[in-house]
């Protein structure tokens, strides 16, 4: 057996010396240049992708990968800065009617497509029709249904006009731009997808143009020196392909990568020494998204409120931001981030109170237990499946963490997991479930018509919980009606109101992004929206170029 | 028997693999009695905490205690691999011998069928069947038994192709002994040798199947840990928690160690043409 | 022999067919749709309308029969279709970008692993019980019993993150374009060596105990002891008489590897990011991309028939006295 005890010895030797490679000294270790901070073109900048990138056409897209990839190549008229506030982007300005149902683009002048022809309104008119064009397969042709036209009034200038005053519509023309000249065959046709912009040459108008793909491994863009606010001071992104998290940290901390967004452990536990905060700057900002518990309302038990209160009182949600996030989080108490203008923080809260929940839950017919100590009515167990999908570190966790607070209620939970196409399409769609557990993304206008309102509860809509309220429905409707933000305030704050009172979603937490960045790259401004808003004017000072823009 | 005893115990290798299988099984039988901590309770306050007094091996990333729940894994880990090799070695044995002894079309159907169940993903078949049933251990090891019998049937059939040719068999023909007979006793004993090996390498291997499962979310459901999600779970902690990645990491190595040992120790011992030129002991049992 | 060649050829179309048609069911048996995902996920909004087009635009609106009759008719002429996914590309080309990289790599590792079973199988048999025996048996087992997204990770913390020897991720260095012709083979070698020895590692033990147990039974025949007798040198006792025999359970093997030889390590392919065939199978399978996935089918079931008809045949070449036809005398 000393062979045995050689080899595991070995094995131990291994794991101790990864255990000592906390302080990553990489061999390419440069000095930190002083003088000159001054912007500076050139260098290149490395991204990570955790996802195939499976388009290169936005508007037909809906992962990240693709976004993250066709975000810099394209525009649209409007976009958002870092306050959150709606800017300009291929718009110079804009002038929306009292009545909030004609609203006028003035387009800036210098702006061509990557392959030099000139933007145009006509081009605007094309977008616009190719979102409604029912044989696009886009995900975001909603927010057209409510245009009455787009018309050119000169080549500068575009009228749209509305049927009926729609909150979003200023919002809705972030939409990228795709040009007439190359895409309209292909768009009439029905046939989007065969488009060789859609893989090989994609041509947009934004800071960056396409350079090269390699399906699987990178995909390289370069800077565009006709880019209408000024070419960009990074002269190459590169986005590698890495579809392995442990991989990515690895090479982040190995300078394979400039920017990486870190998980909750490796940003508090494992990026705390000196060469490592040297070498990168570290970002905290609340993310645009909630995890929550939702609840099939259409099940008995859960369609009475006071249970799913109880249920929100049996939680602890600060043990899920410590246990789940380490403490990089903020408790949600509705669907609004704290801190944007829809947000009201004065709404009901559900202290961690194990005898209100028991109290709540006596006065819904749950009294009695049975030897297990699990609570019964009628003479059965109050036991539920809580679904999430798979291959989710973070919801599993919050599952678990749910499951053991609950056994102590005396409610027993059993989870399950399940792969994400099976799920969406046999639980989710059809309502097969009891509870899940899922998150929202919010969107930057608070317009949650889709998620609450009860006409959208069909299979292939947005209220999974079947939550139905005349008033809620009304605020929603009123809210979308109107584009003037001092009356739809009232409506939302409202909501948020209600929908704490009635708790259809226990609404757990709003997590914080983490990203870090590299340090020798300088321009990054935290803001609420983040600090990717302001890409093209990050830059590297010359003496601390790693790359030659080759 | 005695003289299988004997040609066993010779062997120190095999005894100790199988007095280490032993306490697993032990250990993992008598889980609850003793598991100092629950091991689905997670405690926030103590995330990750390295191996003290009250926590020998540690604690995983909710605060929950990786002895216990090592304890309780090695329930499910080994349960994994014995009845998913069980499942997938008797339809091996049976496919394999129904194709080498009638041979011609019934042999060409099945061995077709084996090529089938190559080609075919598994991990697809995994998907399918977690879908639409309940994700449970039995499913899991349903679906890796189901999968995992084409190496035997084809091990079992060549064998009986090189064994029907073989002088004792034509003999027993010709003095009318019945096929089954002669399956059962001159065909099958000879083909087991490479079977248990296979048997021997397969429990292990169900064992990191459904780590590597784990890895790809397909595993166990929460919270219930196995060897193989532990691991799993401590890849992304590697540098900071090593105790999650070294205690299973080496219970798994342990396991496989002792069950190959133990199994070629069996297969050493078994074998009738391996005992008889030993040369060491002349006994004849039978 | 080439009677029997011809006849498993032309058996092998039948076969063929009957596989894909048993898959195609069971792919659409699994449930999801592939129209979900390529419009969309919850957050954002999907339009019933849009879905149906491309329902009917992937013919998924058909009975499966007819489906699959069209696939099949489209095969005849080579003809793959298109993948589901948002880039619409030709099932041939996602497929041709990835096969060679996966088939070196195994290959590699293939040729690798028997090279090294086989003497470590021999000589542990010819020393059965010697310490060189009692090592190797822990060395392989250790190397099958670690998880390979484990030692994956530890050998790119060692020799990736702290020595810098080698790369941690990836095929190619970013600046692989512009580097000269031998040094981008050698670029490439050097992202290849991590990967193939997480795979290598863990496939030594099952060949060389094999062979090693293979060996064992055939030392102990009476034409080896015949052979000794007389007064053949060891060496060729093992090497030209026991060898030939004992390598017949390793072709049955190597038969049995080579599906997995064109589909590719799934783990191995993420954590080394290699864009390989496995990672695009387990894609295609989440996204339910059925052309993909039905190509990479048929090309890993021709593959595999071929390979197997070749090993049956090597087979029956190495070992005269297995009738091929499988006839009882």
């Amino acid at each position: 057996m000393k062979a045995a005890a050689t080899a595991l010895t070995a094995l131990g030797l291994l794991l101790v010396l990864a255990g000592c490679g906390r302080n990553v000294e990489s061999a390419r270790e440069e000095p930190v240049a002083r003088g000159a901070d001054r912007p500076a073109y050139g260098d290149t900048f490395i991204e990570a992708l955790l996802g195939n990138v499976s388009s290169l056409i936005p508007n037909i897209v809906s992962d990240s990968a693709s976004f993250d990839v066709a975000g810099l190549m394209y525009s649209g008229l409007v976009m958002r800065d870092g306050n959150l506030n709606i800017v300009g982007e291929l718009a110079e300005g804009w002038t929306f009617s009292r009545d909030c149902l004609t609203l006028t683009f003035r387009l800036k002048e210098n702006v061509t497509w990557h392959d030099g022809h000139p933007f145009t309104a006509d081009d605007v008119v094309f977008t616009y029709e190719t979102m409604i064009n029912p044989k696009t397969p886009t995900s975001y042709r909603e927010d057209f249904y409510a245009v009455e036209s787009v018309t050119t009034v000169d080549p500068h200038t575009v009228r749209v006009r509305y049927k009926r005053p729609y909150a979003k519509a200023l919002q809705s023309w972030g939409v990228w731009m795709l040009p007439r000249h190359l895409l309209e065959r292909y768009v009439r046709e029905g046939r989007i997808r065969e488009a060789p912009q859609n893989w090989r040459a994609p041509i947009g108008t934004g800071p960056y143009r396409f350079h090269e793909l390699r399906a699987g491994e990178k995909i390289v863009l370069v800077a565009n020196p006709d880019y209408f606010d000024g070419r960009p001071h990074i002269s190459r992104v590169v986005f590698r392909i890495i579809p392995s998290q442990a991989t990515i940290f690895l090479e982040l901390k190995a300078k394979g990568i400039d920017a990486a967004g870190l998980t909750a452990l490796q940003f508090k536990r494992q990026t705390d020494y000196p060469a490592f905060r040297k070498a990168y700057n570290k970002f905290r900002y609340p993310a645009n998204a909630y995890t929550y518990l939702g609840f099939n309302l259409k099940d008995p038990r859960f369609a009475d409120r006071r249970v799913r209160q109880a249920l929100a009182h049996a939680i602890n949600k600060w043990e899920l931001i410590d246990g789940v996030l380490l403490g990089f989080g903020r408790e949600a108490t509705g669907p609004y981030k704290p801190g944007t203008w829809a947000y009201n923080g004065k709404v009901k809260r559900y202290a961690h109170d194990y005898e209100e929940a028991q109290k709540l839950l006596a006065a819904a017919g749950w009294r009695q237990r049975n030897a297990q100590g699990i609570l019964v009515k009628d003479g059965r167990p109050f036991t539920f499946e809580l679904l999430t999908n798979q291959g989710n570190e973070e919801r599993k966790k919050v599952a678990e963490i749910v499951q053991a607070s609950l056994k102590q209620l005396g409610v027993v939970v059993e989870i399950r997991t399940i792969e994400w196409a099976a799920f969406l399409k046999e639980y989710i769609k059809k309502r097969r479930f009891e509870a899940i557990i899922l998150g929202w993304g919010i969107g930057q206008d608070p317009d949650q018509y889709e998620i609450w309102h009860s006409s959208k509860t069909g299979p292939d809509d947005l209220n999974h919980t079947s939550y139905a309220n005349p008033e809620v429905d009304d605020l929603l409707e009123r809210g979308r009606a109107s584009c003037l933000q001092e009356e739809r305030v009232k409506h939302y704050h409202r909501l948020q109101e209600v929908l704490a009172e009635e708790q259809p979603i226990v609404f757990l937490y709003f997590r914080d992004a983490l990203p870090v960045v590299s340090s020798r790259v300088r321009g990054i401004v935290p803001a609420p929206n983040g600090i990717r808003y302001n890409f093209p004017t990050w830059y590297v000072p010359k003496g601390l170029h790693r790359y030659t823009a080759g | 028997m005695t003289a299988f005893w004997r040609a066993f115990r010779r062997n120190q290798l095999a005894v100790v693999g199988g007095a280490v299988v032993l306490c697993l099984v032990v250990l993992a039988v008598a889980a609850p009695l003793l598991a100092p901590w629950d091991p689905h309770r997670p405690d926030v306050r103590k995330i990750l905490d390295p191996p003290s007094g009250s926590h020998p091996l540690g604690t995983d990333q909710l605060g929950r205690d990786v002895l216990s729940r090592m304890l309780y894994g090695a329930r499910v880990s080994l349960a994994v691999g014995f009845v998913s090799v069980g499942i997938a070695t008797v339809i091996g044995i049976v496919l394999g011998t129904i194709a080498g002894y009638h041979g011609g079309a019934i042999d060409g159907t099945i061995m077709r069928l084996v090529d089938l169940m190559l080609v075919f993903p598994r991990f697809f078949l995994l998907l399918a069947v977690l879908a639409f049933l309940r994700p449970s251990i039995w499913t899991i090891m349903a679906v890796i038994g189901l999968t995992g019998w084409m190496g035997v049937a084809r091990l079992v059939r060549a064998e009986f192709l090189t064994l029907k040719e073989r002088e004792f068999v034509i003999w027993s023909q010709s003095i009318g002994a019945s096929a089954f007979r002669i399956i059962w006793r001159h065909i099958l004993p000879n083909a087991m040798a490479p079977v248990l090996v296979a048997m021997t390498l397969g429990i292990p291997a169900a064992i990191l199947t459904e780590s590597g499962l784990s890895f790809l979310g397909l595993g166990v459901q929460p919270p219930f840990a196995t060897w193989g999600n532990i691991l799993n779970e401590g890849k992304d902690a590697i540098e900071i928690a090593w105790w999650l990645s070294f205690y299973p990491g080496l219970a798994i190595l342990v396991t496989v160690l002792s069950y190959n040992l133990l199994g070629e120790g069996i297969r050493d011992a078994l074998d009738p043409r391996l005992r008889q030129a030993a040369g060491r002991f002349v006994g004849r049992s039978r | 022999m080439l009677g029997y060649a011809l006849r498993r050829l032309l058996l092998a179309i039948p076969l063929l067919i009957g596989i894909t048609f048993i898959s195609f069911l069971v792919i659409h048996l699994a449930p999801g749709e592939p129209v979900e995902l390529a419009t969309g996920d919850l957050g954002i909004q999907s339009s019933a309308q849009a879905k149906q087009m491309l329902r009917e635009l992937y013919g998924l609106d058909r009975p499966l029969h007819e489906q699959y009759w069209n696939w099949l008719t489209r095969l005849a002429r080579l003809d793959f279709g298109r993948s589901f996914a948002p880039d619409g590309r030709p099932v041939l080309q996602k497929i041709g970008e990835r096969l060679p990289v996966t088939l070196v790599l195994n290959i590699i590792e293939m040729l690798i692993i028997v090279a090294l079973a086989v003497p470590i199988g021999v000589f542990s048999a010819t020393r059965q019980y010697s310490l060189f025996d009692k090592i190797t048996t822990v060395f392989v087992f250790v190397g099958f019993a670690t998880p390979d997204f484990w030692l994956a990770l530890l050998l790119m913390i060692l020799f990736g993150a702290q020595l810098g020897w080698l790369p941690i991720s990836g095929l190619r260095s970013l600046n692989w374009e512009y580097l000269s012709f031998w040094r981008q083979q050698l670029d490439l070698l050097s992202h290849l060596v991590l990967p193939i020895l997480v795979a290598t590692f863990g496939g030594l033990a099952g060949f060389s105990r094999y062979m090693r147990q293979s060996m064992l039974e055939v030392v102990r025949q009476e034409y080896i002891q015949a052979a000794r007798a007389k007064g053949l040198a060891e060496r060729v006792v093992i090497g030209k008489h026991a060898l030939r025999n004992a390598m017949l359970p390793i072709v049955t093997i190597l038969g049995l590897s080579l599906p997995g030889l064109i589909g590719g390590s799934v783990i191995v392919e993420s954590i080394f990011a290699i864009p390989g065939m496995g990672q695009l199978m387990v894609q295609a399978v989440f996204e339910r991309d059925y052309p993909v996935i039905m190509g990479n089918l048929v090309v890993v079931s021709t593959l595999t028939l071929v390979a197997n008809l070749i090993a049956d045949l090597a087979y029956s070449v190495v070992d005269p006295r297995i009738r091929v036809s499988g006839r009882r005398r």
